[in-house]
């Protein structure tokens, strides 16, 4: 009925402010205009491109949108991108290494079969990886535990847990091997 | 001879880009695009009777404003039934807006589109609709009774009627000596996927054609749909799938309404538009399933046999029946299980009520028929004081009878005829996983200990890989990698991985060279789309097919180049070669240069083959005429009916005597989908399937009150399981190969879910000593049905009258 096309930038309505925001996210430095409303999981997709975290439910129960804020799994979806001004952040797509080295937690979901349509993937990881700087040996219980605050439609949970497992066990053998001599050279190097 | 990749549990090449973030679901496409927001139905009944648009004009950012009234040529009319059936007498369609009368909570009424999703969402809340009220159905029994009409024209609000029998059901059970009659009532429940629907358009006026992008189980579907709607050339139109984060069925429906509107809106605005579905919208605008009420009449023998078996089946089909009326037959037909009923009657009514439209969720009506053929086989065995194992094998149709012929007609229209399986060494494996002979010991030892306990059985057959077909494509490159294509779609199968497999063992090339795409009708226009556990039989076998032809002809080129038999030769590794002279060998790569007599060398391939120059008869034509350039082959599968997949779960449960809560402390599976592609991707499958039964038994259920209002339509208050309430899967398998395929398989996306509210119930009523005949069942009902049973209105199982002190008192 109504086109008012050409689309209006302006239309006289009262204009919605812009805050400039600076973020650093996946350890660079981002800058972005935002209104106060905008979500941090709408800025992260949608502002910088990051579209690696997903959106379920836009009201903090599924986990999907799960980021680290300052190493603390955080939903994205639950905070707005102004209040994550000066904060570090990490998404799924920061998890592997500037070298391409993927992330124990990822090695292990692909191993696993922890993931089907993978909408869910990025949050788990992120919630996963988190836990396991914290606990880095966790019992079948504890692995589960960690996961419980985060839905999946696919899977039925069975593979995720085992990959919380599996993924202790790959970042240990990690560390392992970087404090083997041969890498303390390359450090060197 | 290289690793066989059929039937090895072969890691995903999905992955790599889903764990790391680089995966490309419906909204992380179309940066810029316009985005959309509805105005949807507050009531479930009214009568529009006026909507102003005013207040929202001077919204930031609004780019238009669309009411029904303004939808033009086919796009202003219903949206079309997909499925119709001589039953489905009153098939009732939505329009894509609402046109006077909305029947639905969450119904579409106008569309904002703006320049993004929040100043869409800000105009949609300064629309005012103003609503003359009419009364709401809902329930079944409401709708039932049809005192009140979901639409005016539609009396007794029956869409369909459908009446199957087979010899005299009604006097077999008359004759028999001992009957039952059972009351059952299994609730709503949906899909729900975690990534909701979503479409993006993009009009090209230059070239005067459309591509969407959809987030879909079927983009051939929707393109011949768009195609229709917009008046457009098919041709004209390409729809693309991109990665879709879960279906389970709802994304099978199609047009839905914002799949027409996107792409009519985007063409008449010439620039992108897009609309994501947020989870509120995904509950009251997409589609739930199961509510159903069911009469079961039973006569028996006093070996548990069934000599006549009637069923009547209510069932709610929402306010349209665009997919019109497959749930319900699908009931009827899958309620037989492994099971002989002697003679058969089911006759199903579908009803209208105001809530949303009920369409296919995995299982599609066979958890229902399961319940109920399950929950009746118990009441069997109970009443009789038999092992109810024992019962179900009574009944069972033996391998020997294989294919055994039901005498009815499947979803398909095709005559429901079991091609395979082994129902008494399935149902002993399950025994034995679930250690059923040893359970009694196991629940004394429980109640020593203050504990209840309880154990329940259930069985299934699954009719999968329902045509009429599909098709799969297989091209060679001159560098040896292989494209392969089928335009089926993917929701987290894992097809990529699995038609790759496919197609390593059936050309002989490395699994690494394959490439799979899915869902693009760019890439491969004919297709049906993936539900009904139909893809990997489908697709995998129309995959071998075509990578079969694709051999063949590669031997021939190959036999000609090398001066050889093609029969002397094999392929191994991406390589021609004759089999007792390995170093008379060709790559495969060179073979796809020497099957195009056009050589431009641009790369290396190309110009090695040149010494495969061959001595062409000038007098022939290049390319002989039933011949054609390229190494590539095209092929479909069409089988001539559905193939029968198997199953029976067992599940152990722990009721709490004080609090009522029900804990699964055991979860088994027996599954025979015939040879597994890829057993890690199965067993995924009947995890997630499993946790969906578990999830419908004891925890889902749409809560609409009596005005059509979905009170729990958020995650908040639908209660889907956490990691915390699914329990550990233990699986075991059966193959026994179908013989209808190339491959032999049988399709298992949708085996784990279908006997879970059967199992879960026999269960806990197993603990509880009384009958549970609905479901799901959460501890607040339990606690209320064992008040009902200490009060005397819900006898005993026959059971505990015979052995009072095995049991608990409530
Ligand atoms: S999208 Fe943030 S928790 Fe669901
Ligand atoms: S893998 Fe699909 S929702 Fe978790």
């Amino acid at each position: 009925m109504t086109d008012t096309a050409p689309p209006p930038t302006t239309t006289g309505a009262q204009e919605e402010e812009l805050h400039p925001i600076r973020l650093r996210v996946n350890g660079v430095l981002r800058t972005a205009e935002v209104p106060a409303r905008r979500l941090l999981s709408d800025c992260l997709r949608h502002d910088l491109g990051l579209t690696g975290t997903h959106v379920g439910c836009e009201h903090g129960v599924c986990g999907a949108c799960t980021v680290q804020v300052d190493g603390r799994p955080m939903r994205s979806c639950l905070m707005f991108a102004v209040s994550a001004q000066d904060h570090e952040i990490t998404t799924v797509e920061g998890l592997e290494r500037p070298d391409g080295t993927l992330h124990a937690v990822q090695r292990a979901f692909r191993e696993c079969h922890g993931l089907q349509c993978g909408f869910c993937t990025p949050g788990f990881l992120n919630v996963i990886a988190a836990f396991l700087e914290e606990n880095p040996k966790p019992s079948e219980e504890e692995a589960r535990d960690a996961v419980a605050g985060n839905l999946c439609r696919c899977t039925g949970y069975q593979n995720i847990v085992k990959a919380v497992l599996r993924a202790a066990e790959l970042r240990l053998e990690e560390q392992v091997d970087e404090d083997a001599p041969v890498e303390v050279d390359e450090v060197a190097r | 001879m290289t690793e066989r990749m059929i039937g090895a549990p072969v890691p995903r090449t999905e992955d790599a880009r889903l764990v790391t973030g680089r995966g490309h679901y419906l909204d992380d496409l179309g940066a810029g695009a316009y985005e959309v927001a509805f105005v949807r139905s507050p009531h479930a009944h009214a009568r529009i009777t006026s909507i102003d648009v005013e207040a929202a004009l001077d919204t930031e950012g609004l780019v238009a404003v669309y009411l029904y009234e303004d939808l033009t040529g086919k796009v202003a009319e219903p949206l079309p039934l997909l499925i119709p059936h001589p039953a489905l007498t009153h098939g009732r369609t939505a329009y894509p807006l609402a046109k006077d009368v909305v029947r639905h909570v969450g119904e579409a009424i106008v569309m904002v589109v703006a320049t993004d999703r929040y100043r869409a969402e800000d105009a949609c809340e300064r629309i005012t609709v103003e609503y003359e009220f009419l009364p709401p159905v809902v329930g079944i029994d409401k709708a039932a009774g049809g005192e009140h009409l979901v639409h005016a024209d539609v009396p007794g609000n029956v869409a369909a009627h459908m009446v199957q029998e087979v010899g005299d059901a009604p006097a077999a059970i008359a004759a028999a000596p001992n009957r039952l009659e059972l009351q059952l009532d299994i609730e709503r429940s949906a899909c729900m996927p975690m990534e909701g629907r979503g479409v993006l358009a993009r009009w090209d006026e230059a070239d005067a054609s459309m591509r969407v992008y959809t987030s879909t189980q079927t983009s051939t579907g929707v393109r011949a749909a768009v195609a229709a709607k917009l008046e457009l050339p098919l041709d004209r139109v390409e729809v693309i799938t991109p990665d879709v984060g879960g279906g389970f069925g709802v994304k099978i429906v199609h047009p839905w309404p914002e799949e027409v509107l996107v792409p009519w809106a985007a063409r008449l605005l010439g620039h992108e538009v897009k609309w994501t579905e947020d989870r509120r919208e995904h509950f009251v605008s997409s589609a739930h399933e199961r509510g159903q009420l069911q009469t079961v009449r039973v006569g028996f023998d006093d070996e548990g046999r069934v000599l006549g078996l009637d069923v009547e089946i209510l069932h709610d089909n929402g306010a349209y029946t665009p997919y019109g009326i497959i749930v319900p037959i699908i009931t009827s037909t899958q309620l037989l299980g492994p099971y002989k009923p002697g003679a058969y009657r089911v006759d199903f009514r579908s009803l209208y009520t105001n809530t949303v439209i009920v369409t296919p969720y995995r299982g599609a009506g066979r958890p229902q028929g399961v319940f109920a053929m399950e929950r009746t086989m118990d009441a069997i065995a109970d009443h009789l004081g038999r092992d109810r194992a024992d019962v179900r094998a009574a009944n069972f149709i033996q391998p020997h009878e294989m294919p055994y012929d039901h005498g009815l007609l499947f979803q398909d229209g095709r005559p429901l005829i079991y091609d395979s399986g082994d129902f008494p060494a399935s149902l002993d494996k399950l025994k034995k996983l679930v250690g059923w002979d040893d359970f009694e010991v196991f629940r004394a030892q429980a109640r020593a200990e203050g504990r209840r306990v309880g154990i329940g059985i259930g069985c299934y057959v699954e009719g999968t890989g329902v045509g009429p077909y599909e098709g799969g494509h297989v091209q060679v490159e001159t560098s040896g990698k292989v494209n392969v294509a089928t335009g089926l779609t993917s929701q987290g199968q894992g097809h990529q991985t699995a038609f790759a497999q496919v197609v390593a063992d059936e050309l002989g090339v490395p699994f690494e060279d394959v490439s799979v795409t899915t869902g693009d009708t760019r890439r491969f226009g004919y297709a049906v789309g993936t539900f009904a556990s139909r893809a990997a039989v489908m697709s995998g076998n129309a995959i071998a097919l075509a990578a079969r032809k694709v051999r063949e002809k590669a031997l021939r080129i190959a036999g000609e180049a090398l001066g050889a038999d093609p029969g002397d030769l094999e392929i191994v590794d991406g390589v021609v070669r004759v089999k007792d002279d390995h170093s008379s060998a060709i790559p495969l790569g060179t073979v796809a240069v020497l099957s195009n007599p056009l050589r431009y060398a641009f790369d290396d391939a190309s110009k090695a083959a040149t010494q495969f120059g061959g001595n062409a008869d000038p007098s022939r034509p290049p390319v002989a005429e039933d011949d054609e350039p390229g190494l590539e082959g095209r092929d479909f599968y069409s089988p001539p009916r559905a193939t029968f997949a198997n199953g029976m779960h067992a599940a152990i449960v722990e009721t709490d005597p004080e609090t009522a809560e029900i804990r699964v402390l055991r979860y088994c599976v027996i599954h025979d989908c015939g040879h597994l592609l890829n057993p890690l991707i199965v067993e995924g499958q009947v995890h997630g399937g499993v946790a969906q039964g578990v999830a419908g038994a004891l925890y889902e259920r749409m809560e609409y009150d009596e005005n059509g209002q979905l009170l729990n339509a958020s995650f908040m208050d639908f209660l889907m399981p956490y990691a915390s309430e699914v329990p550990s899967v233990e699986i075991d398998h059966l193959e026994t190969p179908s013989p209808l395929n190339p491959l032999g398989i049988k399709g298992a996306g949708e085996a784990g879910v279908i006997p879970g509210a059967a199992v879960l119930a026999s269960a806990i009523e197993d603990a509880e000593g009384f009958p549970i005949t609905r479901m799901p069942i959460q501890p607040s009902e339990l606690f209320h049905l064992r008040r009902r049973h200490a009060a005397g209105e819900i006898p005993p199982l026959r059971r505990v009258r015979t052995a009072p002190e095995e049991f608990p008192t409530a």
